[in-house]
């Protein structure tokens, strides 16, 4: 069956991908390595891991200005993540995907989750991110409802 | 958002392309985070300046070539390395080549050429109220809380963008109401003779930053003669500890006359009374404990002024830097010329510090340097310096940071933290 969370849509868009899920903030500055996509803060949990084509889902963006200008890399080497789901989104977090739909004219939806919702969310989950919509959507098999 | 009819024309590309992306951002941006609409800014600082990655030359150089031009007075964050004397730093060809291209596009939108991440020392100087769009954290902090200049923490690209418009969405520090108080920092218990000194300050900013997070300090206990050199190494670093945008100081910062002022008369249910030995934990995390032999000494994170400069050269005193010590001093162009002109170049220069303008002391090309560990007087220098630097680092206060440029050694046990 079909497991709908209802969010709000902060960068509209659509994207479908694997999610790469975090209980830790993220900054793209100095957290993220805009030559591989890896996450490079060795204090990270998703330290070694790649951000590319990942539904990157972290509860809030933290850092410097610069994080910004690191998506946007990301996005012209083509190591971006797919979109982003978070629980609180603040404006150098949405700065980035803004940019790169306006400059590059490419989409990374960004939605934000309530505190609750986003505990569903797991590494691994295969998901349909509707930023136009304000949906997640992924399938749930029956062994893990029982 | 609520545009008025020239704004949807320069959305509908009737100013050129480069407005229509700087307007169209702008009016995401508004709308993700409620503003209803925008509103001029009398200047912009642009921190999009550091060369890191080829995205950032791609963006300005291609909203340059849109017809890009800024509207309003921009100033420029700091380049990656040295623009005046790039030989001094070692620079290598490429990495020059890109900050060259970074300023090229950025002069021809027509920026002034400060290249200071200190812009409230000099140049285009916002004033009280005045609305305004800066990127760069510390001098956010500085203009918000100091100057009572009002902007929100703006990001990479959004600078260049506001800067080509004009104007900023109107939500969050840009609004009277929002820029109250939500808990305070209890600093009176300190020793009297530490709220004196201002090695102090980057410690107290620190703690600030880790127990404000995104929201608003308001700190009591502040002697009201406070230098304006401690409130800067203050906000540096609780701004890079924590995400501040704004603090009030009572008795010492222009919105913050009382407590009942910058709270709205709203009772704090929020009081972290800071002692002694928080800042002297503080200064524990920001060091790393086996370091003695540092061979790098950076001062002028955030950019030293001509105040700080000459203080410098007055702990030095005329004694030689230690030859197997660097003494890398940072400032802005603007005071390096003052520092030429007045001969405090010369002096300094004589020691053994090296003054280096326009870059930041995280950016130096690490591969034509072979340092071992730093030393600084900055939390927020000590704060990321590994993270950008590879070396390992310890915070001082500016008279320890002389003496162990002077003698090569370290001392933290003689720190005048174990004092207090």
């Amino acid at each position: 069956m079909e497991k709908i969370l209802k969010g709000s849509p902060v960068v509209s868009g659509r994207a479908f991908g694997v999610v790469l899920k975090s209980d830790l903030s993220i900054s793209f500055w100095g957290g993220v390595d805009p030559r591989t996509g890896c996450i490079v803060d060795p204090r990270h949990d998703l330290f070694g891991r790649s951000v590319a084509g990942r539904v990157l889902a972290f509860p809030v963006g933290k850092g410097s200005s610069t994080g910004s200008l690191i998506l946007l890399e990301l996005t012209r080497v083509e190591l971006a993540p797919a979109a982003i789901v978070t629980i609180h989104c603040e404006p150098i977090l949405a700065t980035g995907p803004i940019v790169i739909k306006h400059f590059y004219g490419q989409q990374i939806p960004v939605m934000t989750l309530s505190a609750q919702d986003f505990e569903r969310l797991e590494t691994g989950q295969r998901v349909i991110v509707d930023a136009v919509a304000g949906e997640i959507r992924f399938k749930i098999d029956k062994k893990s409802l029982s | 958002m609520d545009l008025t009819p020239e704004e949807q024309r320069i959305l509908a590309g009737e100013n050129g392309e480069a407005a229509r992306i700087a307007m169209a951002v702008l009016v995401d941006l508004g709308t993700v985070f409620g503003a209803e609409r925008l509103i001029p800014v009398a200047q912009v600082h642009i921190d999009t300046t550091l060369y890191m990655v080829d995205a950032g030359v791609e963006f300005a150089e291609r909203m340059a070539a849109a017809g890009g031009r800024f509207c309003v007075p921009a100033s420029l964050n700091p380049a990656a390395v040295d623009l005046l004397h790039p030989e001094r730093m070692r620079v290598p060809a490429d990495l020059l080549e890109n900050s060259r291209r970074l300023e090229r596009a950025y002069l021809s939108m027509g920026a002034a050429p400060t290249w200071t991440c200190a812009p409230y020392q000099q140049g285009l100087i916002p004033r009280f109220g005045q609305q305004i769009a800066w990127a760069e954290s510390n001098a956010i902090v500085f203009a918000n809380s100091v100057i009572g200049a009002r902007t929100n923490r703006y990001g990479d690209l959004m600078d260049i963008c506001a800067a080509i418009v004009g104007k900023a969405p109107c939500f969050g520090l840009h609004l009277g109401p929002q820029r109250q108080a939500d808990l305070v920092i209890d600093a009176a218990a300190l020793p009297h003779s530490l709220r004196r000194d201002p090695a102090a300050y980057p410690l107290l900013g620190y703690v600030t930053g880790e127990l404000a997070g995104d929201r608003i300090p308001a700190i009591v206990g502040i002697p009201a003669d406070v230098p304006v050199r401690a409130l800067k190494a203050f906000g540096a670093a609780a701004a890079s500890s924590g995400a501040v945008g704004l603090f009030h100081m009572i008795g010492v910062t222009p919105e913050a006359g009382s407590l009942e002022m910058c709270t709205g008369g709203q009772k704090m249910e929020e009081i972290h009374v800071v002692t002694a030995e928080d800042l002297a934990e503080a200064a524990a995390r920001l060091s790393d404990p086996d370091l003695r032999r540092p061979d790098l000494i950076v001062v002028g994170c955030p950019h030293y002024s001509y105040a700080e400069m000459t203080t410098l050269a007055g702990l030095l005193d005329g004694r030689r830097v230690h030859p197997d010590v660097a003494c890398w001093a940072f400032t802005s162009r603007a005071v390096y010329g003052w520092m030429a002109e007045s001969g405090l170049l010369r002096t300094l220069t004589d020691t053994g510090v090296t003054v280096f303008t326009d870059a930041c002391p995280l950016q130096y090309p690490k591969s034509a340097w072979s340092f071992t560990a730093a030393l600084s007087d900055s939390a927020k220098f000590a704060n990321y310096c590994f993270s950008q630097t590879g070396l390992p680092s310890a915070i001082a206060s500016l008279p320890e940071c002389v003496e162990t440029a002077v003698t090569g050694r370290h001392a933290p046990e003689r720190s005048i933290w174990k004092r207090f």
